[in-house]
């Protein structure tokens, strides 16, 4: 047991370190939450005169900000493998490597810090949702359900980045390869638009993506939904919280093991 | 006295698109407890490869190693409670304090969150790092990048110390510095495993001197022995004509303690020589009766180049195999001077 408790003491002084970064580096924070200001607005004002006029009576807004909620912490996550790049790039894993430390506590505590980050991004999304008139409908217990649901999705996808991260190495590669999944895992989906409004096989794959199903459960939980305009008939959204949740259990049982084997074999080139 | 490293017949081959590339050849090395040992050699020998193994960074592909008694294949953890690791780049946190970096190390070597400030405070101490100690390393010099790392490497007084190039890329003033530190250090008892491209470095800090070549250990001894067999000061003379270098070298061997040796794309004649600065006196006076014009002319200490031409017969290189491979392997893009 004790080792168990050593490993948890490890995470912990990495997460700190990591924290302290954050800290010291304030830009970092600024570009992150400055970045879900922008889409909120961007979305708000620049699409919803012309998506919301083909939803007559749905307000584009109510609809779009969990859409904007789910693809932060999704493109958030890369952070956790752009960072582990940069410490493997550095020399910093090699150091961590040479001391007697729990072989997970670096990622445990690179995946932790990222909650924080997460944490900031969606209160500062938030309150500029709130600014452009979304409002929670739903109750407090409800909202929070929701926040916890996005973050847990969010942790997953950083063991995801994290693995990617040690693969790849380069943080600038890290940064342009897990574009070019994200920005059709997020877009190819029902964030921004009415996944029935997709050609056939593209519905298909929205109605399936585990991002959809994240932000049908978050329109759930802060009571976003409208009965005039009811979820597709498909599995997953009918059952979105469910189907979020098993994705995060795969999701972890898959690539916890494999990025902590992966970071024992790592060293710097 | 016990080996606090002993490693046989290690391989490492790294293979890569352009084919395999074999770091380490066979390569043997013992490190009595209490004692420095300097591994010497140019980039690209199998240097930092051979600290990685040992330090648990990298499995070998043949051979085995202990570390302070523990099997690095088999108790890798053991290991690392007892070693202490300096890189050739130091790794230290660019946003966190000098003490925050060492407070850290400190607990990932589970010292306890009081032991390891007390430790970090004492070890900036010792570095000569107080002033600085709160601020973040971001601001240090180079010099001050390594010490830390060093420091970092102490925080748990493990009993063996590996030092790969300490003062690679440093000034002059700061290499001076850090020699000193490490002198303190191995007064104290610390057994230290250190890499060097520098003769003077390996002669100044180590009490045995392993040299390394395409990842074997070609020659081993105290570095008496080695000087004994590389011989001491050089006179270095390069004339100004083509026609001078057969006589030049003829002149050069009758004042030196061995044989001169040409390098003709250069014009540059090398003698190794005893009795320093007069024997530099009485070479430019044989030089000139023999009516060589001589366009630069200088005593200086052996390099390792000259190491390795005694050893040898050929110039210190980075082989076009090994070489390129490891500085690859090493860090990409930072090549050492």
């Amino acid at each position: 047991m004790s080792g168990i408790r050593q490993a948890i003491g490890d995470a912990a002084t990495v997460t700190r370190r990591n924290l302290i970064k954050i800290k010291r580096v304030p830009d970092l924070l600024v570009f992150t939450t400055l970045s879900p200001i922008m889409f909120v607005l961007l979305f708000a004002y620049v699409f919803a005169g012309a998506i919301g006029t083909q939803n007559t009576g749905v307000d584009y807004k109510e609809f779009l900000v969990a859409g904007i909620f789910a693809q932060t912490v999704v493109f958030g996550s890369t952070f956790s493998g752009i960072s582990l790049a940069e410490d493997l790039q550095k020399g910093f894993v090699d150091r961590f490597r040479t001391l007697p430390m729990a072989p997970s506590a670096m990622l445990f505590g690179r995946t932790a810090s990222d909650v924080v980050n997460n944490v900031i991004s969606l209160v500062v999304m938030g309150l500029t949702g709130l600014v452009v008139g979304w409002r929670i409908r739903s109750s407090l217990v409800e909202a929070l359900a929701g926040a916890l649901l996005l973050l847990l999705f969010a942790y997953a996808l950083s063991w995801v980045m994290a693995y990617v991260g040690l693969v790849v190495r380069t943080p600038e590669v890290v940064n342009n390869a897990s574009f070019i999944v994200i920005f059709p895992l997020t877009f190819v989906a029902n964030t921004f638009v009415d996944s029935t409004t997709l050609p056939g096989p593209l519905e298909t794959l929205a109605n399936w993506n585990p991002v959809s199903a994240v932000t049908q459960s978050a329109r759930e939980l802060f009571g976003n939904t409208n009965p005039a305009f009811p979820p597709p008939d498909a599995w997953p959204l009918q059952n979105p919280e469910l189907y979020t949740l098993i994705w995060i259990a795969i999701i972890l049982a898959i690539f916890i093991p494999l990025s902590i084997r992966q970071y024992q074999r790592t060293t710097s080139r | 006295m016990a080996d606090a490293v002993r490693a046989e017949g290690l391989v490492k081959i790294y293979k890569s698109r352009s084919g395999e590339v074999r770091a380490l050849h066979g390569l043997d090395l013992t490190v009595e407890e209490g004692t420095v040992v300097g591994l010497l050699g140019p980039n690209g020998a199998g240097k930092t490869t051979t600290i990685k193994v040992l330090t648990t960074l990298l499995t070998p592909d043949a051979g085995s190693a202990t570390v302070m008694g523990a099997d690095v294949l088999a108790a890798p953890k053991d290991v690392k409670r007892r070693i202490g690791v300096s890189g050739q780049y130091a790794a230290v946190d660019e946003y966190l304090t000098g003490f925050e970096n060492l407070d850290m190390v400190g607990r990932l070597y589970h010292l306890g969150a009081e032991r390891s400030r007390t430790r970090a405070r004492d070890l900036l101490d010792q570095f000569g790092l107080t002033d600085a100690a709160d601020r973040p390393v971001k601001g240090y010099s180079g010099g001050m990048r390594r010490r830390l790392d060093l420091a970092g490497a102490l925080i748990a007084q493990p009993p063996m110390l590996f030092l790969d190039e300490p003062t690679t890329g440093l000034d002059p003033r700061s290499r001076l510095g850090m020699w000193e530190v490490i002198t303190d250090l191995v007064g104290g008892g610390t057994t230290l495993l250190l890499t060097t491209q520098y003769l003077e470095e390996a002669d100044q800090l180590a009490d045995r001197i392993a040299v390394i070549d395409h990842g074997r250990v070609i020659a081993e001894g105290t570095s008496d022995t080695l000087k004994s067999q590389v011989g001491g000061e050089r006179v270095e003379v390069v004339v100004a004509h083509d026609a001078d270098v057969g006589r030049a070298r003829e002149v050069l061997s009758g004042v030196g303690i061995g044989e001169a040796v040409v390098e003709n794309r250069s014009r540059r004649v090398t003698v190794p020589v005893s009795g320093g600065a007069s024997v530099l006196v009485e070479a430019v006076r044989r030089l000139d009766g023999a009516g060589v014009t001589v366009s630069d002319l200088s005593l200086r200490r052996p390099t390792l180049d000259d190491v390795f031409l005694s050893l040898t017969g050929r110039a210190a290189e980075e082989s076009d195999d090994t070489g390129a491979a490891e500085r690859e392997v090493t860090w990409v893009g930072k090549d050492v001077p």
